[in-house]
């Protein structure tokens, strides 16, 4: 079937079964590969967009569920980097392998365009669902703190 | 099984460490392009010969270090790694692979920073599997800073003395008139200058000057090395989500295929349904891919393949297979009884692999015997991004894109596997999404190849799903480790009996039941206590999945236990851990085994003894740094403690000291870890302490999560729900990661793995401190430690 929705500002239009979890689409229809397969069942964030401003998991969320809806990937959060939370983890040196940031940073993007000023439980609530292999824990919640008091 | 015949039968990984390990005097390394001299005075020799060639005044004398005994060894020629654009840009070739570390940014600044080049006009460019051009490029071993440190430097300075020579030239002024400052070139008498692009044509055209005619920089004009103020080269490609990783590379009319693989290691696929499968939209092939008998190495286990148009229609048309397996030899592994009959043989001698004193008439005569047994479980490396490889086999070329630790390997592996000429295969290094050891196999490249081949050339980019990676992986050896102390009447340690039981990793490449040099060099025959009776033992047994090296590999099991041990022992004597810890470590020394007469398989990383000696005095240096930071001995509250362990690994020295909360439900949470680290010179402080602080938190997670078990042959952990991370909710809340600061002539050593080591041991002695209980088996069972 074909689905229709925006993704970065952009309206695009997929074939494709409508059971297909958005993180697919994304990735392997629209070639938008900055959006990463972690676990395939949400357990690991990895995945971690946006739909219409709220954070929600791509490996989960299914096509037809996006249909005239507006999606945000990471390439589309700020392409040159400027967004806060961009600029907070490269300024902490957040990322090692640097693969779950994508997930890490939509994550913390939309956290703190609902709470200007979290409290650290609230962020540690909030990033529960994102893994890092490599351990950035520290410096993620660092960088999430940075970002809501101004890089 | 011989190392020698290891050699010959694994070309790619262990040849180097093989081979250093078998000429653990370091006489037996090779030493083309690096200074006799140094090396030779390193020996103390170097009286004994006269002739040598003059050495120009303050020339770089380098140390030997095992990287060139490295398969392809190292490279010193600056024309491969470095070039230079007319309008100045630098473009430094990186030749290891970035998964994580920084390598592929700390090796370049290096170079760079030597050059005087302004890192702000460096480009970067990854080296696809050449080894026969760049060097070693095997990305394992925490490697990468400690051999190549010195070639990144001598060619850096290699360049900027041809700038200089070129300019001199140009000016025709003597060399000694011209210098090279932050990226131009400038005449001393008159002050006119020559940017680096002006003059790169004239430079890169003259000869690449000796060695002992090269003069590095002090120290102290260092503007990044040891500095730490060099962001990741790869910062904005990761914020922004176009960094490449393996799973990201696009090739036009490119399928997806996901491969269902033998839930039992030695297994085959006896029927399946294809048609089934078909049917799903989207799908286009299905194709089975032979197994390889055991033991399988780094080829592919076989099994069946599902080739579609997206990744989704590919794992669609998995589901539909209903394949049949037949399990074969190994489908009645069981992990209880595994674990028993480990148990039991560590409770009988074993092989010997190290012998000093009288161990066994020590103990008989001891006051006290004082025994523990201490048990590891299969762990998985669950790096986020799974094993991925796109490969288009056509027209007799086979193009690869991988996230390989090891890209050579798996270039020659390729070769074998399709009967190609290695110089028919390219393997491109994406970025890894995590190593830690599993991209060192290269058996998903090559199922990618097999599949692309089927598919008549068509590009496949193969996807390991989540559960493929935990059922299906090299997993890390499961372990007993079982310690007797033998203790006088003044409560002295005067015996210590160790004995390690572990499947090996030699068993993926070779029938093997004992542990080989490298594993027994993790921890266990390079103890470093000054203890008269020392033996070390390793008993048999057979392994039943593919074992492979995991973030710091034996010494996980070896630091558990040794470390868990000790304190178990000062609490036995009522003395302070760290007090007993300092005491059996002796007095500070340099022990090189092998000119201790030490008898046992010993192995140094494939470094030499000589540079790299097991220094004592450098162990209690991290130990009392640790304790220092963590303030070791102050009053705590109820149910929370300190815990402290120590292990030296991949020649790096390092003390953690964690402090832990125990609740009433047994959660354990953990305010604090304060690691001091000794890893010689510190290239890229930032980095170093950005993989201390994750190696804190990967401990944490073997400490109380990571457990692979198997039933029926079968691993029973799947995915992220049953095979847990620490998150954001419980990890360490302050890791400080104090480093030792050295000047450069104290040889770099490891970073990226031995942090992992000392947390699990840290955390269960500071769970003891607070709750008076001790755990021997990991994952700790949280269970246990509930408040009566």
């Amino acid at each position: 079937m074909a689905i229709e929705f925006t993704v970065n500002g952009r309206a695009v239009r997929v074939e494709a079964p409508g059971e297909m979890p958005v993180l697919w689409a994304l990735r392997d229809i629209l070639n938008l590969t900055g959006t990463k397969y972690g676990c395939g069942i949400g357990a690991c964030g990895a995945c971690t967009i946006h739909m219409d401003g709220k954070a929600v998991l791509g490996c989960v969320v299914q096509l037809r569920e996006a249909a005239g809806k507006s999606i945000t990937t990471i390439e589309g959060l700020d392409p040159e980097g400027n967004h806060p939370v961009q600029k907070a983890w490269a300024q902490l040196g957040v990322p090692q392998c640097g693969y779950c940031q994508a997930g890490q940073i939509m994550r913390a993007a939309a956290l703190l365009a609902e709470k200007k000023n979290p409290t650290d439980a609230e962020i540690d609530e909030a990033m529960a669902g994102n893994i890092c292999r490599c351990g950035c824990y520290q410096r993620i919640h660092a960088a999430v703190r940075l970002a809501a008091t101004g890089v | 099984m011989t190392l020698q015949s290891f050699v010959a039968l694994r070309e790619g990984w262990t040849p180097g460490r093989a081979a250093a390990a078998l000429s653990a005097a370091p006489t037996a390394l090779t030493l083309s392009n690096v200074s006799r001299r140094s090396f030779l005075e390193i020996l103390g020799l170097a009286g004994t010969f006269t002739v040598m060639a003059p050495l120009a005044a303050g020339a770089y004398e380098p140390y030997p270090t095992g990287g060139e005994a490295m398969p392809r060894g190292l490279v010193w020629d600056p024309k491969v790694f470095v070039s230079i654009a007319p309008d100045g840009t630098v473009t430094i070739t990186a030749h290891r692979s970035e998964m994580g570390t920084g390598v592929r940014t700390s090796l370049p600044m290096v170079l760079a920073d030597e050059l005087g080049a302004d890192w702000a006009k460096v480009k970067i460019v990854q080296a696809p599997g050449d080894e026969p051009t760049y060097g070693n490029q095997d990305t394992d071993g925490s490697r990468s800073m400690r051999h190549h440190i010195q070639t990144m430097r001598v060619m850096g300075a290699a360049v900027r003395t041809m700038l200089e020579q070129a300019a001199a030239k140009a000016w025709g002024v003597p060399p000694s008139q011209v210098e090279a400052r932050v990226h131009v070139v400038v005449d001393k008498a008159t002050g006119r200058q020559a940017g680096f692009g002006e003059l790169a044509k004239a430079a890169m055209d003259l000869p690449v000057p000796p060695i002992e005619d090269l003069v590095l920089k002090p120290e102290s004009a260092f503007r990044y090395i040891g500095k730490g103020n060099v962001p990741l080269y790869d910062m904005k490609a990761i914020v922004t989500g176009t960094a490449v990783y393996g799973s990201d590379v696009r090739r036009p009319g490119q399928l997806y295929a996901v491969v269902a693989r033998p839930p039992v290691y030695g297994g085959r696929a006896k029927s399946w349904d294809a048609a089934a499968a078909k049917a799903v939209p989207g799908v286009v092939e299905v194709i089975e891919i032979p197994g390889t008998p055991e033991p399988a190495a780094f080829m592919p286990m076989g099994g069946v393949a599902v080739v579609g148009k997206t990744t989704w229609a590919a794992i669609q048309g998995r589901e539909k297979l209903n394949v049949q397996w037949e399990d074969g030899p190994n489908a009645s592994y069981d992990s209880a009884a595994y674990a028993k009959r480990m148990r039991e043989i560590a409770a009988k001698p074993g092989k010997v692999v190290r012998d000093q004193g009288d161990a066994e008439a020590a103990l008989a005569k001891a006051a006290k015997v004082y025994t523990a047994e201490y048990y590891q479980p299969h762990m998985a490396h669950a790096s986020m991004e799974t094993p991925h490889a796109l490969a288009i086999v056509a027209g007799g070329r086979c193009e690869c894109w991988a996230p390989a630790q090891s890209p050579y390997a798996v270039r020659t592996d390729l070769a074998k596997f399709l009967g190609l000429d290695p110089a028919d295969v390219t393997v491109h290094v994406t970025l890894l999404g995590g190593g830690f050891g599993r991209k060192s196999k290269g058996d998903f490249a090559l199922e990618a190849a097999y599949l692309s081949k089927a598919m008549g050339g068509a590009p496949v980019l193969l996807t390991w799903t989540r559960e493929d990676d935990l059922r299906n992986s090299y997993y890390h050896t499961t372990s007993v480790e079982r310690i007797e102390a033998g203790i006088d009447e003044k409560g002295k340690v005067v015996a210590w009996r160790h004995r390690s039981v572990a499947p090996t990793i030699l068993s993926t490449f070779a029938p093997a039941e004992h542990q080989f040099a490298i594993e027994l060099g993790m921890g266990l025959v390079d103890n470093p206590f000054d203890i008269p009776n020392l033996r070390c033992e390793n008993g048999a047994i057979k392994n039943h999945v593919r074992i492979g090296w995991f973030r710091s590999v034996s010494n996980i099991p070896r630091a558990w236990a040794v470390q868990s041990f000790v304190c178990e022992l000062a609490h036995e004597l009522k003395r302070d851990h760290k007090e007993l810890l300092l005491e059996l470590l002796g007095p500070p020394r340099k022990i090189d085994p092998v000119a201790a007469g030490i008898e046992g398989e010993l192995w140094n990383y494939g470094d030499p003894y000589a540079v790299y000696p097991i220094d004592t005095g450098r162990l209690r240096a991290v130990v009392e740094l640790a304790c220092e930071k963590a303030g070791w001995g102050r009053k705590m509250a109820p149910r929370t403690g300190l815990g402290l362990a120590v292990h030296r690994s991949f020649l790096t020295y390092v003390a953690s000291v964690a402090e832990v909360a125990v609740g009433k439900d047994g959660t354990v949470t953990i305010p604090r870890i304060d690691t001091a680290v000794d890893c010689g010179y510190a290239a890229n402080p930032e980095r170093i302490r950005a993989q201390f602080e994750g190696a804190a938190v990967m401990g944490q997670t073997l400490c109380f999560h990571s457990a692979v078990t198997f039933e029926n042959g079968r691993a029973q952990q799947s995915n992220y729900h049953d095979y847990e991370m620490v998150r954001m909710t419980n990890f360490p809340r302050e890791v400080r990661v104090h480093i030792v600061p050295h000047p450069f002539s104290v040889p770099a050593a490891g970073v990226g793995e031995p942090g992992v080591p000392p947390i699990a041991p840290a955390i269960a002695n500071a769970i003891f401190a607070a709750t008076g209980k001790r755990i021997r088996d990991l994952p700790i069972d949280t269970r246990l430690l509930r408040e009566a």
